[in-house]
């Protein structure tokens, strides 16, 4: 680690929604080797339950919680139990993401209520939560809140357009979020990981070919320096991690 | 004084009465909405909120015998215990003094509440009703069945229910209130935004909030309880700062009137931490750390508005209580507030004057 990271995180609260599984179960994994308390948010106990075993079997403190961000009951039932089990969050990585139905269909053929959901996990729940976590640190006068987006933001790729247009929207929310708390120490940055090798990309592209993607455990360690670097993003930034074999076969 | 039934469209926009405990009954008195707040408090001066969220603190369920049971939490006891009144059948929309008690239960009863279990594992002195509850699960595990099987204390006032979300503060952190410290419901982001530009710190503490009425006439008359509370370190430093530089110190609630109050010492310093306090405040009592009091509308009867003598006169209060009277201020936690500090409207017009 270079010499020039003085933001550590040992001993934070941090609180990673989609925390089952892909990049969110490596986040909790790396965020818990550099000694922040980790709290992880999923839908399936099981999966979950995995998730904090092998954070605890690797010495890390690790805390459950079984909800669905896109529930409107869950968000204070999310922030009360996060609370109660670590105290109060300095860090909320907004992570949890749906594609919807796959495989991904055209806009022509999506349905609704599959936009509908897509909007409620990637965009509402955050905000949800957001509001709902932000609020504390804004009176502690400090914390950070990740955003996690894709290129499918930014890109017109087809048969992303459901899920590409709740990312940009999040990421929308993210430059306001900061603009609005600028000068409460409170950072809200958008984060977008690249193409990673998890089953949400499987799900999506199931004949990509593997040896392309990222590694989550790698775009985590990345996460894990953005948030320790310092100075770190700017507020409202949007960050690209690159770290799978195609940018290193392209520097 | 009639209660809210519902909350108001906005939470940062109900009447607020300033009072001036400087002023004469006829001058110490205005009218207005919180948005306006900031124009009672001046550079310098320190606002101080109970940042602890409500817990969803009332647990429904049923004994071994089948009978109805309503546990009302009251405080935390440790991992897998907190203190519990226990209420018989029927629901919040019944005055909690009409509701019949709960059918007598032993050191050892085991109650079911959904998925939660929970046994008797002790009865205060006070009341048979006021128990500990040890449940069959603690630490994470509790927490969630409290999220998944409790829901907010309600009030028998009230035209609906009330969800989890309308029962906390724009800043609640850790769940530690098992009612709303309601006095902080009004406050906006704009309004604490708008404070901080006019040079208004804010500070927070944390102060477990228990039950502001049981109909259990024992229980009632030894409320409040005890209650935990943890002041930080830089909250403590802040108030330090704000009383060396002349500034004015405003609680918001009677919970962080109680918290600071009862970790100050004699000559007022505070210490950082938790600490738990019993401190009663009445209409003798001179406080050490507050200066005024941001508070819920209360009619003269409550408890609530006897509290704000300690702030202010009782010719001004009687002025104030009249006059939220014939204005129709809502009392309880959703309805209006008063403001009561010293200065607050020759602050104001001085304000408008050089403004």
């Amino acid at each position: 680690m270079s010499n020039t990271t003085t933001n550590t995180i040992a001993g934070r609260n941090i609180l990673v929604t989609g925390g089952s599984r892909g990049l969110g179960r490596a986040l909790g994994l790396a965020l818990a080797r550099a000694g922040a308390r980790v709290v992880l948010v999923a839908r399936h106990a099981d999966k979950l339950s995995e998730a904090v075993a092998a954070i605890r079997a690797a010495g890390g403190d690790a805390h459950a919680i079984v909800a669905d961000v896109a529930d409107r009951d869950a968000t204070h039932a999310i922030a009360g139990q996060a609370a109660a089990a670590v105290g109060a969050i300095d860090v909320l990585i907004n992570n949890a993401s749906t594609l919807g139905p796959v495989p991904l269909r055209l806009l022509l053929d999506t349905d609704c209520e599959d936009l509908d959901r897509a909007l409620a996990v990637n965009l509402v729940g955050p905000f949800r939560l957001t509001k709902a976590i932000a609020g504390p640190m804004v009176l502690r006068g400090g914390g950070t809140i990740v955003n996690v987006t894709s290129d499918a933001a930014t890109e017109a790729y087809e048969r992303w357009g459901a899920y590409g247009a709740s990312k940009a929207a999040l990421e929308q929310l993210g430059r306001v979020w900061a603009s609005e708390l600028a000068g409460t120490g409170v950072r809200v940055i958008n984060v977008d990981p690249g193409e990673m090798d998890t089953r949400m990309h499987a799900d999506a592209i199931p004949d990509a070919n593997r040896a392309e993607l990222a590694d989550p455990a790698r775009v985590a360690a990345e996460i894990v320096a953005l948030l320790q670097a310092d100075p770190g993003p700017a507020p409202g930034a949007r960050v690209a991690i690159r770290t799978g074999p195609q940018a290193e076969a392209s520097t | 004084m009639k209660p809210a039934t519902t909350y108001p469209e906005r939470r940062d926009d109900v009447r607020l009465l300033v009072i001036d405990p400087l002023g004469s009954p006829d001058e110490g008195l205005r009218e207005t909405r919180t948005p306006a707040l900031p124009d009672f408090l001046a550079t310098g001066d320190l606002l101080i909120v109970n940042d602890a969220a409500t817990v969803p603190a009332s647990l429904r369920g049923h004994d071994d015998a089948g009978h109805e049971i309503e546990a009302r939490l009251v405080a935390a006891r440790g991992d897998d215990r907190f203190s519990a009144v226990l209420f018989g059948a029927g629901d919040w929309h019944q005055r909690t003094e009409d509701r019949p008690p709960p059918a007598p239960l032993p050191v050892g009863a085991r109650l079911q509440f959904g998925t939660l279990v929970a046994e008797i594992a002790g009865r205060a002195a006070t009341s048979p009703r006021l128990v500990d509850l040890r449940f069959a699960v603690g630490g994470d595990a509790l927490w969630a069945a409290l999220y998944r099987e409790g829901r907010p204390v309600q009030y028998s006032y009230l035209a609906h229910d009330l969800p989890l979300w309308a029962v906390q503060t724009v800043y609640a952190a850790r769940p530690w209130a098992f009612e709303m410290p309601s006095a902080g419901r009004p406050l906006s982001w704009e309004t604490l935004l708008a404070l901080r530009r006019k040079g208004v710190r804010w500070a927070a503490l944390t102060h477990a909030a228990g039950l502001s009425a049981t109909g259990d006439p024992a229980i009632d008359a030894a409320l409040p309880m005890a209650e935990r509370y943890d002041i930080p370190a830089a909250t403590v430093r802040t108030v330090a700062e704000t009383r060396a530089r002349g500034g004015r110190v405003v609680a918001v609630g009677t919970t962080v009137v109680r918290a600071l109050e009862g970790a100050a010492s004699k000559n007022g310093d505070l210490r950082p931490g938790p600490g738990e306090t019993d401190l009663i405040i009445t209409p003798a009592f001179r406080a050490r750390v507050v200066d005024g009091i941001l508070s819920g509308a209360h009619a003269a009867h409550e408890s609530h508005f006897s509290l704000l003598a300690a702030f202010a006169g009782p010719a001004l209060l009687a002025a104030a209580a009249t006059h939220a009277e014939r204005a129709g201020f809502l009392t309880h936690e959703l309805g209006d507030s008063m403001l009561v500090l010293p200065g607050a409207l020759a602050r104001a017009r001085a304000g408008r004057a050089s403004g």
